[in-house]
């Protein structure tokens, strides 16, 4: 009983974590269709913001969850403002620079930051239940991912900008013509997704040891969420993380956690095979 | 003047050999000393201290009026954390400015990718890194601890302060792989078990799901050999889970390139571990070290085990180069073979004849407050790993790297 229950919340923290690290990609991705590469960047550099202003003195929380997305948006907009927005509609072309971007930051973090390991601990404690100890902090995770993705939703279904945004992404002509200025409009959603980039990576930096080039760990299982996810963005993004979620720690807990990722990679192969449109191209059809 | 393409080739080739000559020149008057060592890209943080403390050796030596009366001069090359470039620079070490002993390689793939090179050129090769053993190559000496020299002691010492009942989780390479085995046979050696063995890749961040598992199959003990940054996850989850308090953590690599600095003092405390060298080592050998470490670079927080065995593989080199009164390679592996030791700042340190490794003294430890303490120190471990497969004395022309047996 104890451990069924400890099984559910893994799996359910399996599920949230890969929410978190694909949430960002979705926006840039997914809507605005910018292969950003240098999206783990964009975590790994939420991580450091996290660690320097906690070293500064600032709650924990608060360097997290505004401090963090605030800084990573704040770059994403400068990377936007000076590369990503010649090369709108330019799929392999943004590929190539952000990837170059992604080397820039390592190397500039590297400069800042040095190359060795860093972290900060987690700032909630431990419980038990009944035999077992599980780690208070990925109540925090999960927690936090629902969060975004009823504020994602609340954003792009019920707000003004939300709806002159996913209309600008389908017709940017269309959007222009009614008087919206579709350069604004990416810009703006280029920052948003950097912010949740942002987000991501301080959000998970109390559980790992950040180095200048952890952000590499995170891209391709944010590639393979998303682009499994298909068209629509939110129900998307939250089908296929529960799935290959679900995937992977049913592996894990059977066999091992090799065997989990292993999993994880293979049935991204298998369902893209089998809708090649991802898992909204078929079900959810129309769905946000 | 008229000039012919045969004679304008002729001249350029006379004049090549002509430009070349002065460095071989040159170089009769000191001694070479090569070095070679990843200090920048993603090892910086293990080949840095290690180039500094190469250069503290060296400097040591010439002021102490250098070797054979010749001062000792220093070829190092950066190798970015790029294996590729390690057999360039090889290349260019042993041909081009052709010096008298390389020392350097971090990790075993870096070694294996100049160790053939030093062969066929027959420039004597110093390895000065922990490594998984076995490598068994006459013109190689390997001066770092080797698995079974930390796990002999590592293993009794955890067990008797928790209990028989031992969970592996090592990382998936074959330091790892070899690790985990020398491990499960000292459990066994001592009277427990191994009830389960994890083994996970570099990249692996995400330890929630290990650390249910571990509690499922509830050992007395866990010990790690994980490796890198990502794994030092696994320590951080553990106490977060609140884990620490309730099963002992012993490890054969946490701390190497000084991990325990970046675990909080609550993450980190009483994680038991042994090594051939810790900062907090209270001799007379390693105070005066680290004076002169202070006095050349005004910072001692980066001295880290492997910087501690390339200072001590170059002054084992010097001692060596002393006995035989010359450079020239066969001399010198003859005269180190007689079993030279040195006193090192991490004890003595000998070379063992028959497979070219080091026998060291290994000191069990206990993190306390973001240090070392040392608990217990056992002297002289012979490298027994590789003395279960090498035999250099009976099979000099031996040229490879066993994959230890147990």
């Amino acid at each position: 009983m104890d451990l069924s229950f400890v099984i559910l919340i893994e799996m359910l923290y399996a599920v949230a974590s890969l929410v978190l690290i694909s949430a960002g990609l979705a926006v840039v991705f997914g809507m605005m269709k910018v292969i950003n590469l240098a999206h783990g960047e964009f975590m790994m550099m939420g991580g450091y913001a996290t660690i320097t202003a906690v070293g500064l003195g600032v709650n924990v929380f608060v360097a997290m969850l505004v401090i963090a997305p605030i800084v990573v948006g704040l770059i994403g907009l400068i990377v936007e403002r000076l590369v990503i927005r010649h090369l709108y509609g330019r799929l392999v072309d943004t590929m190539l620079a952000t990837w170059g971007l992604s080397l820039v930051f390592i190397g500039i973090a590297t400069m800042i930051f040095g190359n060795t390991t860093t972290g900060i601990s987690t700032p909630i404690p431990g419980f038990a239940v009944g035999d077992y100890q599980i780690n208070g902090y990925n109540f925090f995770i999960i927690v936090v991912s629902i969060a975004l993705v009823i504020a994602m939703f609340a954003v792009l279904r019920g707000t003004r900008a939300g709806l002159i945004a996913r209309g600008t992404m389908q017709r940017s002509d269309m959007a222009a013509a009614l008087g919206y200025s579709p350069d604004r409009i990416y810009m703006m959603t280029f920052f948003c997704g950097s912010a949740l980039s942002g987000l991501a990576g301080a959000v998970l930096a109390p559980l790992v040891g950040l180095v200048p080039t952890s952000g590499g760990a995170y891209i391709a299982k944010a590639f393979i969420t998303v682009i499994a996810g298909g068209p629509s963005l939110i129900a998307g993004l939250v089908s296929s993380a529960t799935s290959f979620g679900l995937v992977s720690q049913i592996f894990t807990f059977a066999i091992s956690p090799v065997i989990g990722e292993v999993a994880l990679l293979i049935a991204a192969v298998i369902l893209l095979r089998m809708m090649p449109q991802g898992i909204t191209g078929r079900f959810f059809k129309g769905k946000m | 003047m008229s000039l012919n393409r045969r004679e304008l080739l002729g001249g350029a080739a006379a004049l090549g050999t002509a430009a070349m000559l002065p460095k071989a020149v040159m170089a009769a008057g000191t001694i070479q000393l090569g070095s070679i060592l990843d200090t920048s890209g993603i090892f910086d943080a293990y080949g840095k201290p290690m180039d500094q403390a190469m250069r503290l050796a060296v400097k040591e030596i010439n002021d102490a009026g250098g070797l054979l009366g010749k001062q000792v001069e220093v070829a190092a090359y950066d190798t970015q954390s790029d294996m590729a470039l390690y057999s360039q620079y090889a290349q260019q070490l042993t041909r081009q400015d052709r010096v008298d002993v390389v020392h350097g390689g971090i990790l075993s793939a870096s070694r294996e990718a100049i160790r053939q090179t030093m062969r066929k050129t027959k420039t004597l090769y110093f390895y000065n890194v922990q490594y998984e053993g076995g490598v068994c190559d006459r013109n190689l000496f390997a001066t770092g601890v080797t698995p079974a020299q930390q796990v002999e002691v590592l293993v009794p010492y955890a067990m008797k302060k928790s209990g028989p009942k031992v969970h592996i989780l090592a990382a998936d390479y074959n330091y790892g792989q070899i690790t985990a085995r020398w491990i499960q046979k000292f459990v066994e050696d001592n009277g427990g078990e191994v009830v389960a063995t994890d083994f996970f890749p570099l990249d692996v961040s995400d330890f929630g799901s290990t650390i249910t598992k571990v509690q499922q199959t509830a050992p007395d003990l866990i010990v790690a050999p994980l490796v890198g940054g990502a794994h030092l996850s696994f320590f951080r989850q553990w106490a977060a889970a609140g884990m620490k308090d309730k099963i002992p953590l012993a490890s054969t690599t946490m701390g190497v390139g000084n991990e325990h600095k970046v675990l909080t003092p609550e993450e980190g405390n009483g994680i038991m571990v042994a090594y051939n060298y810790s900062q907090e080592l209270e001799t007379a050998a390693n105070t005066t070290f680290k004076e002169k470490w202070q006095a050349e670079y005004g910072d001692t927080t980066a001295i880290h085990e492997l910087a501690v065995s390339t200072y001590q593989g170059i002054m084992l080199w010097a001692e060596g180069v002393r006995k035989a009164g010359s450079v020239e390679r066969d001399a010198v592996i003859e005269a180190l073979e007689t079993g030279i030791s040195i006193d090192g700042p991490a004890g003595k340190v000998t070379i063992d004849p028959q497979t070219h490794h080091a026998t060291v003294d290994v000191h069990i430890m206990e993190f306390d407050n973001q240090g070392m303490t040392v608990i217990e120190t056992l002297p002289q471990r012979a490298p027994i790993d590789t003395q279960a497969v090498c035999d250099l004395q009976t099979n000099p022309d031996d040229n490879t790297q066993y994959e230890i047996e147990i």
